[in-house]
């Protein structure tokens, strides 16, 4: 039983300094507005794919062009 | 194949990994910046890219004028062109970042100013090539001029910058952001963001050095 009272006391301290560390993140006591929900409700996620789609679909571009440089290099067509 | 390209495919994963953990990783949350603190693995990663791009490029040219061979006036000059590429999106992106964060595409802040001059001392070398018909006189006095520039790149966006008042960090007054990025910034932009896209730029100007050097050997054939 009192095992179980310490821990939850030190749950609720634990609790207030991740409070107070959050409190830092405020400007004239607000908190400043991150995308917080955006990447809450996943839809960040969806972005980053169309990005890392479009950044490979160009180095596949490079790619190509650099393995047709080196064919020329060598002489071929 | 593979052990020559092993820096291509590094680039590749260090870039994504940039991208990925440039949108989901921790940044701190600062009034005025909110999200836009993540332009630092892109936009300052661009500058980063293009010092050294621009420094290849003089080494080349130094080589250059001690060897007088042309392939190092060409390596000199595609790694020049490559760095103004990258200081072009440096500034059209910071720009873009200005316009919501200081609140104006241009505010005339040094580093801006620094830049933007920086990049016409590389835009005249060009001009300046092409005003030469001999080669060997273009490749020469480019390679002199080149240095110049070079170390032009230094009072414009290193020194003066931070002697005056600037909106950007490392001047006197205003912007103590620099403080405020933590080693989980750190992790995405010193071993992802500059590495890899350094390296993606290194990679499209040997592609640009190769056709040069097939299209002169094509043209002393003919």
């Amino acid at each position: 039983m009192h095992k179980k009272v310490h821990s939850w006391f030190l749950l609720f301290v634990f609790g207030l300094i991740g409070l107070a560390g959050r409190a830092q993140d405020t400007a004239n006591g607000k908190p400043v507005e991150m995308a917080d929900r955006l990447r809450a409700d996943g839809k960040i996620y969806v972005v980053i794919v169309v990005l890392v789609t479009i950044f490979l679909g160009l180095i596949a571009y490079v790619i190509r062009l650099d393995r047709k440089i080196s064919r020329l290099e060598k002489g071929g067509k | 194949m593979l052990g020559k390209n092993w820096w291509k495919i590094l680039c590749v994963i260090l870039l994504v990994y940039t991208i990925i953990f440039g949108f989901l990783g921790h940044v701190p949350a600062k009034p005025i910046l909110n999200e836009t603190i993540r332009n630092l693995y892109f936009h300052v990663a661009m500058w980063f890219g293009m010092m050294v791009l621009f420094t290849v490029s003089v080494v080349y040219s130094a080589i250059y004028l001690g060897t007088n061979n042309p392939v190092h006036d060409i390596y000199a000059l595609e790694y020049a062109k490559g760095g103004i590429l990258f200081g072009c999106l440096g500034l059209i992106t910071g720009s873009i970042w200005a316009r919501y964060t200081w609140g104006s595409f241009w505010s005339n802040d040094p580093k801006q100013l620094g830049a933007a001059i920086a990049l016409l001392i590389y835009f005249a070398y060009l001009v300046l090539r092409n005003s030469m018909t001999d080669m060997d006189k273009r490749a020469r006095i480019g390679a002199v001029y080149n240095v110049f520039a070079y170390a032009m790149l230094f009072p414009t966006i290193w020194i003066i910058p931070r002697l005056v008042e600037s909106l950007h960090p490392g001047g006197i007054g205003g912007n103590p952001v620099t403080n405020d990025i933590d080693n989980r910034m750190r992790v995405v932009f010193w071993p992802g963001a500059v590495p890899g896209w350094t390296l993606l730029g290194v990679w499209i100007v040997t592609l640009r050095i190769r056709l040069q050097l097939l299209a002169e050997k094509n043209l002393s054939h003919a």
